[in-house]
């Protein structure tokens, strides 16, 4: 599904590497987590990936489904299927959280050549899958995440995500600032939408939301490089032992 | 005191290519107008309350030519049940023109002068009132040589807005119109007006609101690139009265539109807005001037300018607090998204205040779009031109939501989708 080969990144506005040779695979159905300490470059490479500006890609490759990402808009990718729930999700004021998710659906749909849904079924749509996020309908009413709290910042994006149906959804520290009833629901929303044809890539920094969403792979980040990959246990042992002994080992 | 050279030519050449309408209960007021704007002058590049505006094209003794806006799209508030007074070239089409009677209100013609009208107390005289501190000299001109215009004495709650529909015709037309508003205690009206108007228009609206009275105003400039426009609202609020007036203008290299309030009786509200969509060769002037003098008032202005392709945008704004108008609560905003480094917005907020106890607040910013808002949305699947123009609509909402009526918000934003929709072709 997502393949990231010898991916290298710079900043544009100062010449510092930030990823230094990423090399990932993501297949279809399985559930990837990259854990790894702060500043190691996991936000960066979910934001080149979804197509940021301010990052260089000085070599490598990323495709996803085997379509080449990286020379794409932001929004050819997330017609592609790709999705990015942000780490920290950005306010915006003036536009309605409804009008923007119907907005949202509408251009993918269209990109893609499907007809567009009809009112009437996208408010049957979102009402369900909002419900079952626990969020009510003066959140839908609301301007795109102004003034909600973490975790509802958080809520709305697999509310986003569960709307748009991505083929393969990054989720960076979703799971950050929810409460335990809300990394529930959250867990519920991501694991509702796992299947067959989808690959999730989880960026977390605790073993607790990787309890809810199982992972198939789990990769340890450092200094811009994956520099160990396991199953499920390693998440374990970065939880009891943290990152030094890996660090190490790789040093 | 003489008037400088330069200025007393271009009055001289002005006043020269105008003739003084006919007589009728309004001559007076003309005459004591005309007076006025010997003695001050029309207003010259070096005036002062003119830095940010040059008014040499408003001024000239002939109107530049403005090409007529071709296009089929539908107008605004043509989805909108009201009572339609229509002008062509600031001339009125009875044809066009629905018959002007309606429960509540009494609508006349300034152009029908007869010798004794209700009007003639209130024309040119909250002109003349507005005229300090500050002259406003193209209101005293339009005062002296209006042409027409309407006349209404609100009396009770008018069911349907009144809508004055101004349509543009000839490259080389130059109307002078001055409506008289009188919402009498009790009254309540809402007054649309839309269109072009003319190659270059001079428009007064003099409205007196009485005590409890409520006064709405709708109005949407634009459409043709080339037209220009110098518009004056004099307003009065008595005790207790609410006064709303909203502005969009879309296209027109220039326009000026100044709005004078005087709050006079305790506890009124007065809320001046305005949304401007700019693009390349396009001037647009906001000069507010609002004056406490009454206790417990609130007054709001709220002013968003989109400007883009060297466009330019001006907010003049200032509140003045009278000694004794304790309790006033006064708030400003004007605030500019400029898409392109080529643009500007020039900004002179004001206040002024003589009494103690009193919460005023202003504001003014001019910004970028977000960057991390547009890629958020695009990253959502929203193609660029598509997040732009959200954020655009989503940047001038604080000002449309100063419009009471919601269908008329619609009215409003609908317009700008349309106007965006045209500019990104
Ligand atoms: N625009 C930028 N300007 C300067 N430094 C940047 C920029 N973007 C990223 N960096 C740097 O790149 C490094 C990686 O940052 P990134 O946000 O990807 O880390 P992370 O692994 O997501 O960290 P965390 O776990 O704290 O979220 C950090 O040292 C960060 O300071
Ligand atoms: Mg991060």
């Amino acid at each position: 599904m997502l393949e990231i080969k010898n991916l290298q990144v710079k900043l544009e506005e100062e010449d510092k590497q930030i990823l230094k040779g990423v090399n990932l695979t993501v297949e279809a159905g399985k559930v990837h987590a990259i854990m790894g300490p702060n500043g190691s470059g996991k936000s960066t490479l979910s934001y080149v990936l979804s197509g940021k500006d301010g990052y260089v890609v000085t070599e490598g490759e990323a495709t996803l489904g085997g379509e080449d990402i990286l020379e794409m808009e932001p929004e050819e990718r997330a017609a592609a299927g790709l999705f990015l729930a942000f780490q920290y999700p950005v306010e915006i004021p003036g536009v309605g959280n409804m009008t923007f998710l119907r907005t949202a659906v509408n251009a993918q749909r269209k990109a893609r050549g499907d007809e567009e849904m009809s009112s009437t079924e996208f408010l049957k749509v979102v009402r369900e899958k909002a419900k079952s996020l626990k969020i009510d309908a003066e959140m839908l009413k609301r301007p795109v995440n102004v003034g909600f709290s973490g975790g509802e910042k958080k809520r709305n994006e697999i509310l986003q995500m569960a709307m748009l149906e991505p083929k393969m959804c990054i989720l960076d520290e979703t799971d950050s600032g929810l409460d335990v009833d809300a990394m529930k629901l959250v867990s519920d929303g991501v694991n509702a939408l796992r299947d067959e044809g989808r690959g999730f890539l989880v960026i977390t920094h605790y073993q607790r939301l990787l309890d809810h969403i199982k992972p198939d792979v789990v990769h340890i980040m450092y200094d811009g490089r994956i520099i160990k990959t396991g199953g499920p246990e390693l998440a374990l042992e970065v939880e009891t032992q943290g990152y030094a002994h890996l660090i190490e080992e790789e040093a | 005191m003489a008037l400088p050279q330069p200025k007393q030519t271009a009055t001289d050449a002005r006043l020269a290519a105008l003739d003084l309408p006919e007589g009728g209960w309004s001559a007076p007021a003309r005459q004591s107008a005309l007076a006025r704007l010997q003695a001050m002058g029309l207003p010259g590049a070096r005036d002062e309350y003119w830095k940010y505006t040059r008014p040499d094209t408003l001024v000239a003794a002939e109107a530049p030519t403005a090409a007529v806006f071709q296009g089929d799209e539908p107008l605004v508030f043509d989805g909108v049940e009201r009572l339609k007074i229509v002008f062509r070239d600031g001339v009125f089409d009875a044809e066009a023109s629905d018959p002007l009677a309606l429960e509540n209100i009494e609508i006349a013609r300034l152009a029908d002068a007869a010798d004794i009208h209700w009007a003639q107390d209130l024309y040119g005289k909250l002109e003349e009132d507005g005229q300090t501190p500050v002259e406003r000299p193209l209101a005293a001109l339009n005062t002296t040589f209006a042409t027409d215009g309407i006349l209404m004495r609100v009396t009770g709650k008018v069911s349907k807005p009144v809508a004055l529909i101004y349509y543009h015709e000839s490259e080389t037309s130059d109307a002078i119109l001055h409506h008289v508003v009188k919402v009498e205690e009790g009254g309540d009206v809402t007054v649309l007006e839309n269109g072009p108007a003319a190659a270059r228009f001079n428009k007064v609206m003099e409205v007196d609101v009485a005590d409890g009275a409520g006064f709405h105003h709708i109005r949407a400039q634009g459409r043709d690139h080339e037209r220009r426009a110098a518009t004056h609202i004099f307003a009065r609020l008595g005790a207790e009265s609410t006064f709303k007036t909203f502005t969009l203008t879309v296209n027109g290299v220039l326009t000026r539109n100044e709005c004078v309030v005087e709050l006079t009786g305790d506890d009124a509200v007065c809320h001046i807005a305005g949304a401007c969509m700019g693009d390349g060769d396009f001037h647009h002037d906001d000069t507010v001037f609002v004056t406490h003098d009454a206790v417990n008032c609130e007054s709001r202005q709220v002013f968003k300018k989109v400007l883009r392709n060297g466009a330019t945008g001006v907010f003049q704004g200032k509140i003045l607090v009278k000694q004794g108008a304790q309790k006033t609560d006064g708030y400003q905003i004007s605030q500019s998204l400029l898409l392109d480094e080529d643009s500007q917005f020039l900004a002179k907020p004001e206040l002024e205040i003589y009494a103690d106890d009193v919460a005023c607040s202003h504001g003014s910013t001019s910004g970028a779009i977000d960057e991390d808002g547009l890629f958020y949305l695009r990253a959502r699947g929203l193609p660029r031109g598509i997040a732009e123009d959200l954020l655009t609509i989503a940047f001038i909402a604080e000002a449309v939501q100063e419009i009471e009526d919601e269908s008329l918000q619609e009215e409003i934003v609908g317009r700008v989708e349309a106007w965006l929709l045209r500019r990104r072709g």
